[in-house]
């Protein structure tokens, strides 16, 4: 069999499969946002002119910041446990990650909607205790949506995060003690810089899927605060308006293009240092 | 040696974030066993009625049996052509490997509810011409999932590869085996644990996929995570703290023996 034939047999199926059912339909997509309800770019226009949408990009963008943030931050800690703690820590690390991890995004944000509710464990308690008189709101609004997605980020920042802290050279470490500096010194001027490809990495990986979230922020946000994913469904299932819909997914789409497309940059540059 | 072993504050801080992630798992607990219709504590009086509820209302057996026909189907399907693909781009070394991997991840990277909107435009396009392969039906819920879960099982079954030494390849290819030979006296058996995890993954992947389904689907193919999204949009029903500590226990069980038997295989290792 000759090498071009050979070639489609075996990578054809996929590209082909994918071309069909995903890259030929978005550019279906792409056509519903230029032709829906009449043709031209005034979606577009609608998209970035629109004060509701330009209110759902800000607080996208916000959240995501903030989850980001958190998110990589908690990583930051658990990992290392995970990474240069004992084994006993090492073990009840992994679990912790783990666990969650392999749970589906609606449990874990049941499980906050239970613990956060008026109705839920936290409330409950405060309230036993004579903390406070009423529930405070912690579910249906912003703050929410951050824990509920902060909580499902962290585990895909701790991946990135603990390849970069184990490709720290241990001699390092121990020639910065030789020298005479203290922990907090040798973690704070020696590790955190070795690791802060990890940091961005993880954080871009954080900030990327923060972007395109829809069910935690439509279960725990109950329609209060909108990001941009519910938008383009509220857009598509709700009040009918496709051509903006699609508009606002293109729009997401280069967004999160160009941001990837920075970290190959990071990541080749890095590469060639 | 480990110079920088986590202090006492670290282990506090690592604690709370521990507790952090394990604390929405077991809230749900508590709230299953609640006696009444709304979503609560119970204080006195614990029921067993959410439970029952899952077995007496046949919606739930019907969304999981769905869910697993589904996973079944679409993780077969993006593991086969997965395979085939990551296969060419191991063997042969195309040129433009780069790109050809980066159009098979797409469906990975592109935010999901792009890709829900794409696979909708997709499938009520194609209900335009039959009724089989369509907008809510179970063959259009598995094509989709075939599609969001085929970046996945590249990913596993490349890195797999990566591991195999090329020059058993070429030994077997100097003394004259032709590609099925070598695929599948070769290579496969060296990646055959890649495979099984590929398909593993792809059908936890398809068995709780949520956002991509919401959209492709409306009466007829409701899901188990579909189900699950109806029962807590409005009022909150707690057969849904009920099936999520069914779906828990079967999470923390395959995780703990799967990491039992890790360590038990690395210490054998070690013995040796």
């Amino acid at each position: 069999m000759s090498q071009p034939s050979r070639f489609l047999l075996l990578v054809g199926p996929l590209l082909l499969f994918l071309a069909a059912t995903y890259l030929v339909p978005f550019l279906g997509v792409m056509r519903w946002s230029v032709t829906l309800p009449e043709p031209g770019l005034g979606q577009y226009k609608a998209a970035l002119g629109d004060p509701l949408v330009l209110t759902v990009f800000w607080r996208t963008l916000r959240i995501c910041a903030v989850v980001t943030v958190a998110a990589v931050a908690a990583a930051y800690v658990i990992t290392l446990l995970w990474v240069r703690g004992g084994p006993v820590q090492r073990l009840i690390v992994e679990l912790c990650i783990l666990i969650p991890f392999w749970i589906s995004v609606l449990t874990r944000a049941f499980g906050w909607l239970a613990l956060l509710s008026n109705k839920g464990l936290i409330n409950g308690w405060l309230q036993a205790l004579g903390i406070l008189s009423e529930p405070l709101t912690l579910v249906r609004n912003e703050f929410g949506v951050i824990v509920g997605m902060t909580h499902f980020l962290i585990p895909f920042a701790v991946f990135p995060l603990a390849s970069a802290m184990r490709s720290v050279d241990e001699r390092v470490l121990m020639a910065a003690r030789g020298m005479g500096a203290g922990r907090a010194r040798i973690f704070w001027q020696v590790f955190v810089p070795m690791t802060k490809p990890g940091i961005l990495g993880a954080g871009l990986v954080v900030f990327v899927f923060a972007l395109g979230f829809f069910v935690t922020p439509a279960i725990l946000g109950g329609g209060r605060s909108v990001m941009v994913a519910e938008l383009i469904y509220l857009r598509i299932f709700q009040s009918p308006d496709w051509g903006l819909g699609a508009a606002i997914s293109v729009i997401l789409m280069l967004a999160v293009g160009i941001l990837l497309a920075a970290m190959m940059r990071q990541v080749r540059q890095g590469a060639s240092k | 040696m480990n110079v920088l072993r986590p202090g006492p504050l670290a282990a506090a801080l690592a604690a709370l974030v521990a507790v952090f992630l394990m604390m929405p798992l077991v809230a749900v607990i508590p709230v299953s066993f609640t006696p009444t219709r709304y979503l609560s504590v119970p204080d006195a009086e614990w029921s067993l009625r959410h439970y029952r509820a899952l077995v007496e209302n046949p919606a739930w057996a019907e969304g999981a049996w769905l869910s697993i026909r589904i996973g079944v189907v679409a993780s077969l399907v993006a593991t086969g052509l997965a395979l085939l693909f990551s296969l060419g781009i191991w063997m042969l070394q195309p040129r433009f490997a780069g790109i050809l991997m980066g159009l098979a991840l797409l469906p990975m990277v592109a935010p999901p509810v792009v890709s829900a909107l794409t696979l909708y435009f997709f499938l009520i396009t194609l209900s335009k011409v039959n009724s089989v392969v369509a907008y809510d039906t179970w063959a259009g819920v598995a094509l989709a999932h075939a599609v969001m879960i085929a970046p996945f099982a590249v990913v596993l079954i490349s890195v797999a590869l990566a591991q195999v030494d090329r020059r058993i390849d070429l030994a077997a290819r100097s003394m004259g085996a032709g590609l099925w030979t070598r695929i599948t006296r070769v290579i496969l058996p060296n990646i055959r644990f890649g495979i099984l995890t590929a398909l593993f993954l792809t059908f936890v992947l398809s068995w709780e996929e949520i956002g991509v389904t919401l959209f492709i689907t409306s009466v007829d193919a409701v899901t188990l995570p579909r189900l699950m999204w109806m029962g807590l949009r409005d009022n909150i029903d707690p057969a849904i703290a009920a099936i999520s500590v069914v779906l828990i226990v079967i999470v923390v069980a395959v995780v703990l023996t799967r990491t039992a038997v890790e360590r038990g295989r690395a210490r054998r290792q070690a013995r040796t």
